[in-house]
């Protein structure tokens, strides 16, 4: 089993505490508060996704064989998403991040936020992310 | 307020998505700018058409096609007359409001606007009533200018005469802002620019539904409308023009019904209004309009509007109580629309968990980008009511704002 499904099983495991929507959604706002928010830096227009209705900044970064990614939101909701993703997908490698499918997050009842009505910008995230993993990849072939 | 509860307990039994549960919970449905829900009415009417009058319309000899396009063209009477417009050609039947304004940005700018000239829209506009004037000025060389507003939510017309040059050749702005609800001064809008020869184009998406509305006596020369935001079916709506102007636009979509005689030579169009409803209509969409025009008239416009002023006022005292609301709008002159922020919370965030506890309201810049950038905000969350709505589901909407409250805290 690669890393990013084995961190995905260790996120359903955590989702499956929760019995309603009140303790996930308190659990993903917890998340969201306690993801680092990147320095000013990085929240610029060239990082920005714009979702329809929330905005997500990402940065990547290359280093020793493993794609570094950071991130925020303007929503909370939207940030402790992002926090999950990025657990999932930061410090892997460009081969793991364009394979995976991201198959745990079925599981955890969080996908319905990346549906492409959702607008807060988690699915154009994840393609952004996926880019930037084939763009270090060809870069360092 | 009791007799009114009665009142309202018999309207929603109109209405039967009303009855529906989400999530476990019964609907509180607080999204009625976005769209409004549809009394029985309208759906038998929808179902009867199909059932026992489908025919295409002006241009069968038989009995279905001659019924039907009476019924159509009884509709049109209808409309023109709940708008007041001096004749039922001056109704050109659309998809909605949106498709209105890009008929008459289209018509109006190849017939009038030339480059260098001028169009006025306000700050507080959808995006309907921003790009479809955009496109125009690109094709044409002209440029679109804008009337400002205070931090009240209100338009302020101190410079409206400095904005109103030679230059202009048509102002176009909402009856009633669909992100704050202020219920826009036109009367003076359309005065002065009428003083200076200019025509004046109304939104009234976010109006109609609410008062009554009189295009002879506003005297605006245009005036748009969407079915599906006061009780009518998606997918028709209307666009009024004073047959003065409506006969010097030049036609928008071509095809069948729009034209008189084709020659490959030379196409001699229709008269109004089907010089500008080309291909075959939404029949059913306009009987349903119909119907839901009844609906109201049967109502009561006075009533709606008491009804809903009503509950505008409660939801103002009960959301007021809640510490940390913030409303986005004190303008003197609105319609239902509250438009607001809780403390520092993201409306998307709180929008998807009033969600859960069964509350539909909108959250986000809704279609008025320019008015959110104006007020620093990247959107609000927007309750919006409607004649069947019960304090009861205000008070279920400031529960689950406490709820919500409480979990970012
Ligand atoms: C003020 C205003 N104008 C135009 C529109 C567009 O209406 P439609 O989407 O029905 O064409 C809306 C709908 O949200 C609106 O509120």
């Amino acid at each position: 089993m690669n890393t990013i499904d084995k961190i995905g099983d260790q996120i359903i495991e955590e989702f499956s505490q929760f019995e309603d929507w009140m303790d996930k959604y308190n659990y993903l706002i917890e998340l969201g508060k306690s993801l680092p928010i990147i320095d000013e830096k990085f929240r610029t227009e060239s990082n920005l996704i714009n979702g329809c209705q929330s905005k997500v900044w990402l940065s990547a970064d290359y280093n020793d064989g493993k794609v570094i990614f950071k991130a925020d939101s303007d929503a909370i909701i939207t940030k402790g998403l992002v926090s999950v993703l990025i657990r999932a997908l930061s410090n892997q490698s460009p081969d793991e991040i364009i394979m995976n499918e991201l198959s745990f997050l079925d599981q955890t009842g969080l996908k319905a936020h990346l549906s492409p009505t959702r607008s807060n910008g988690l699915l154009s995230m994840i393609k952004q992310m996926k880019l930037y993993a084939m763009a270090f990849k060809i870069k360092n072939s | 307020m009791n007799h009114m509860i009665s009142d309202i307990e018999k309207i929603r039994a109109d209405f039967p998505i009303l009855a529906t549960n989400v999530y476990g919970k019964p609907l509180v449905y607080l999204d009625n700018a976005a769209t409004t829900q549809k009394p029985q009415v309208v759906i038998d009417t929808l179902s009867s058409y199909y059932s026992t009058m489908n025919a295409n319309i002006h241009r069968g000899t038989h009995y279905l096609s001659i019924e039907a396009t009476e019924a159509y063209e009884a509709a049109r009477r209808n409309i023109a007359a709940f708008i007041k417009a001096s004749s039922s050609s001056e109704i050109i039947f659309t998809r909605g409001t949106t498709e209105s304004i890009n008929l008459l940005a289209d018509t109006f700018s190849r017939a009038f606007i030339k480059s260098g000239d001028e169009i006025l829209v306000s700050e507080m506009e959808h995006h309907s009533n921003i790009v479809p004037w955009q496109l125009a000025a690109e094709k044409s060389g002209a440029t679109v200018k804008v009337i400002p507003m205070n931090d009240l939510g209100e338009l302020v017309l101190d410079n409206l005469d400095s904005l109103l040059t030679t230059k202009t050749r048509i102002v176009a702005v909402a009856h009633v802002s669909n992100a704050l609800g202020t219920i826009h001064p036109i009367e003076e809008i359309i005065r002065k620019a009428h003083e200076k020869g200019i025509p004046v184009f109304i939104d009234g998406a976010q109006a109609i539904q609410h008062f009554s509305v009189d295009v002879q006596q506003l005297d605006c020369d245009f005036y748009a409308f969407s079915g599906h935001k006061m009780y009518a079916p998606m997918g028709i709506g209307v666009l009024y023009g004073k047959e003065k102007y409506l006969n010097q636009l030049p036609p928008y979509h071509g095809g069948g019904e729009m034209i008189k005689t084709v020659f490959f030579e030379k196409t001699i169009y229709n008269d109004l209004p089907f010089r500008f409803e080309a291909g075959t209509p939404n029949v059913s969409g306009v009987l349903g309009l119909d119907a839901a025009i009844q609906y109201m008239l049967e109502t009561g416009m006075d009533k709606i509007e008491k009804i809903e002023e009503n509950l505008y006022l409660y939801a103002l005292a009960k959301l007021g109580e809640i510490d940390g609301i913030r409303f986005l709008s004190r303008a003197a002159h609105k319609t239902s629309v509250i438009s607001f922020l809780i403390g520092t919370i993201h409306p998307y965030d709180a929008g998807t968990l009033i969600d859960h506890f069964g509350v539909a309201i909108r959250t986000g810049h809704h279609c008025a980008q320019p008015l959110m950038d104006r007020l620093k905000i990247p959107g609000t969350i927007r309750a919006s009511l409607a004649i069947y709505n019960k304090p009861s589901e205000i008070d279920m909407l400031c529960e689950a704002i406490i709820k919500v409250k409480q979990m970012f805290l």
